[in-house]
């Protein structure tokens, strides 16, 4: 009889939390930033650490932005989830009903921003919906839309930021996270699901979830995960979060449970019912009510807690940092074919050209309309 | 496979949701800030100001450390900057701190070039984050940033106005760094003087159209200490890293006979403002401004510089590929001509060399001549003289003949008389 892996994450995590201090109670601050400042008596104390509250406040103050494609074939749950993730109807089907219901004939991508606040954070939301992938009768090369919608984000991106006069700050429209639907089927990763996370995991951060995870009872949930992270693995999948991008030991630590764990087995729910006295949001049935938030039931908070409490920010730096500039080395050096080897990095071009304007055409040429 | 069409729906802007509970994003500045703190950060203060102004004394008293071990050497002509890097670590917030000092600032007797090794040294960090930005395979997040957040300008406490080098100086920097202008040692000033100066200052700044570093004020949280703050620009400091027993207390001070100036008490210097102002307030925003505004022109004038320019969207392809084209035949032109001065220089060398050794060979076979002329000279000589020789030697072997023919004659005919005449001596 297997348990499912309860508190001993969440512990583990606010363990890690307040040990890297960053849980810690609000309006934490730096006692003395905000206590004696002018009068002397803080001897020895200059004040370096008050720069965490001034970066909070410019944090604060701008804002943050936040992009999640969702991909999965019809009925799947795609829209609800969002909605339960952001407690909000983000979902595009809940800004423009359909009232047919219809599921178009090819992939469509259709993002919808909001504008989201809690407690004088604010952030704007960019969910990108795919409507019709994997619906058709032939799916094959299904996943091009969406691969050419990610990298046409990074070119945006790229464009921008090769301008002369470019803005203070760059719009991010790059995918942060992309969750993926997997069926509730119980037994095994079906060939498209493999291709598609093979190659989409090489260029966006991929969470694979399991949808309607209600229809699975707890063992054949945890066989049917072992099951996938056997074939990921198989595969060379990488999702997020990703081995290779751990920071250091304690990264590892928090990461490989987080891995051990996934995918994570998804109920979602914008229903409220009344349970012992709590109003809590799940799906009622004739034998009983799953509580979406409850861990007992299914692995909604966990993905909650991965996406949106802790890892967020973490998303986002592995999209900047390693998909865009991965894709910005590859567009750089696709623009000069010609031109071999690549002047930045041979020793001989720039014993040959000393100086750099020469270095810097190479990085201009890339502005030739794509092939 | 099915045509794939890719309907992308704009939002019209993005729409304000409110949410039925709590999502838990609101931990995004902690996510943010937990970053950074495994990261670190990094800021530099460059220092402008004459020998002698304390500039050393004010870093030690601002962070609370003995910086260096022995007082800078004054012994080389002209402005130099030095540079060092500290890791200073308070609570969770590890800082790498770069101290940047003018050496020699003011010392010379022809001043007008003193601005220049600041300016170009201010340039350099730019460029040097430019090259990085603009490489191919580039390591952002990890680059040491050298850029200079924050330039604390040191006047010297006259009393009466600012220097004309100061003027021009903080003149040619105010577009590159923050500037921060600061009075110097102002113990030596009393505090009406001190009034009238920094009047007397601050309207020479606007007079000449300094730009100085402004305090923000546009974050309701800290916009009234900074706009206080900025009315009480120049800051007058006073540094001491020696303590002072006042009271039961040990405090930053300067001992004089007349009494005590306490660095940290406001009635005495503006010390408390300043780091007040410089760390504990505007940190972030000094560094914000240095990549948001600084380095971006920066950037924009060198890249303009160089030739290259935003195309407007509606000639996007074309002057682009204009643009492009002929950057890169002017590249491959020069390419191309680089490599015929290289050949041609080396079929020059050819030529050089293969005439040096024809000359060589020339010679070579005029030597061979001349000896082989001299050889056979000496050889006809030798013969001449063997000849001779043996003519001799004939000439005396004929005449021996001759002799011993005649002496055989005389002996057969008187060989008595001869034994006779022998016979006779011998008795």
């Amino acid at each position: 009889m297997l348990s499912p892996p309860t508190t001993c994450y969440l512990l583990l995590l606010q363990a890690h939390r307040s040990q890297r201090g960053f849980f810690e109670f609000p309006n934490h601050g730096s006692p003395q930033a905000k206590g004696d400042k002018t009068n002397g008596s803080d001897f020895g104390y200059v004040g370096i650490d008050a720069i965490l509250e001034q970066m909070r406040r410019k944090a604060m103050k701008q804002g943050f932005e936040f992009n999640i494609m969702v991909v999965g074939q019809s009925g799947l749950g795609k829209s609800t989830l969002m909605n339960t993730l952001f407690k909000s109807k983000v979902s595009r089907k809940s800004v423009q009903p359909n009232p047919e219901e219809r599921i178009p004939k090819t992939i469509e991508i259709k993002s919808i921003s909001h504008d989201i606040e809690e407690k004088g954070v604010r952030m704007k939301l960019t969910v990108i919906d795919t409507p019709g992938f994997g619906d058709q009768i032939n799916n094959e090369n299904c996943w091009q839309p969406i691969m050419k919608f990610i990298n046409d984000q990074y070119e945006a991106y790229l464009q921008e930021e090769i301008n002369i006069d470019r803005k203070k700050r760059i719009p991010d429209s790059r995918v942060h996270c992309c969750i993926y639907f997997i069926p509730p089927t119980g037994h095994c990763l079906r060939p498209l699901d493999v291709e598609f996370m093979r190659r989409l995991s090489k260029v966006v951060n991929i969470v694979p979830v399991i949808a309607k995870a209600d229809t699975l009872t707890l063992e054949e949930r945890d066989y049917f995960k072992q099951t996938i992270r056997e074939e990921l693995r198989a595969n060379g999948i990488d999702v997020y979060p990703q081995k290779e991008f751990d920071e250091d030991a304690e990264d590892r630590m928090i990461n490989d449970k987080i891995r051990e764990m996934i995918p994570f087995a998804v109920v979602g729910s914008d229903q409220e019912y009344q349970v012992n006295g709590k109003r809590i949001l799940g799906r009622k049935t004739k034998w009983g009510t799953i509580e979406v938030e409850n861990i007992a039931h299914c692995e909604f908070a966990y993905l909650r807690d991965l996406l949106i409490r802790t890892h967020m920010q973490n998303i986002k730096d592995i999209t900047g940092s390693i998909h865009y500039e991965t894709y910005r080395v590859r567009r750089l050096n696709e623009s000069n074919g010609h031109f071999t080897p690549h002047p930045s990095d041979h020793p001989l071009w720039r014993n040959l050209c000393n100086c750099y304007p020469m270095q810097m055409f190479w990085f201009f040429f890339f502005k030739l309309p794509t092939k | 496979a099915a045509e794939m069409r890719i309907a992308k729906m704009e939002g019209e802007g993005a729409r304000a949701v409110p949410l039925a509970g709590h999502v838990g994003f609101d931990s995004m500045p902690d996510q943010l800030v937990n970053k950074s703190v495994n990261h670190g950060f990094c800021f530099n203060i460059l220092c402008v100001g004459e020998t002698g102004l304390g500039k050393s004394t004010l870093m030690d008293t601002l962070f609370n450390t003995k910086f260096e071990g022995e007082p800078t050497q004054h012994n080389q002509p002209g402005v130099t900057l030095k540079s060092n890097t500290y890791e200073l670590q308070e609570s969770n917030v590890r800082l790498k701190l770069t101290v940047v000092n003018t050496v020699g600032f003011g010392d010379q007797i022809n001043k007008e070039d003193s601005y220049k090794s600041i300016v170009e040294f201010i340039d350099a960090q730019f460029e040097a984050y430019l090259q990085e930005e603009l490489k191919i395979k580039r390591t952002l997040h990890s680059y040491h940033d050298t850029r200079i957040h924050a330039c604390l300008y040191f006047i010297a406490p006259t009393g009466h106005s600012l220097k004309s080098l100061d003027l021009v100086t903080m003149k040619k920097l105010d577009s590159k760094v923050n500037i921060i202008p600061i009075i110097a040692k102002s113990d030596a000033i009393s505090k009406s003087e001190l009034a009238k100066f920094k009047i007397k200052i601050t309207s020479e700044l606007v007079s000449n159209g300094v730009q100085i570093y402004q305090f923000p004020t546009d974050d309701e949280s800290v916009a009234e200490i900074n706009s206080t703050m900025n009315s009480h620009l120049p800051f007058a400091v006073v540094g001491s890293t020696e303590e002072v027993k006042i009271g039961n207390k040990m405090v930053k001070a300067r001992q004089y006979p007349w009494g005590t100036v306490q660095v940290e008490n406001e009635n005495h210097c503006d010390f408390v403002k300043l780091r007040e102002m410089l760390i504990r307030v505007n940190m972030e925003d000094l560094r914000e401004q240095t990549h948001t505004r600084h380095y971006e022109l920066y950037r924009r004038c060198k890249l303009e510089e160089m030739g290259f320019k935003d195309t407007d969207p509606d000639s996007k392809p074309f002057s682009l590929q204009e643009t492009y084209e002929a950057k890169r035949n002017e590249f491959m032109g020069e390419l191309q001509k680089k490599e015929e001065e290289m050949r041609q220089m080396f079929v020059q060398r050819v030529k050089e060399k293969e005439a040096e050794l024809k000359e060589a060979e020339k010679e070579l076979h005029e030597k061979f001549d001349r000896l082989k002329k001299l050889h056979q000279d000496e050889k006809k000589k030798l013969e001449e003289k063997k000849k001779s020789l043996d003519d001799e030697l004939n000439t005396f072997k004929q005449k021996k003949t001759a002799a011993e023919l005649l002496q055989n004659q005389a002996q057969q005919a008187g060989g008595s008389t001869t034994l006779k005449r022998d016979k006779e001596r011998k008795k």
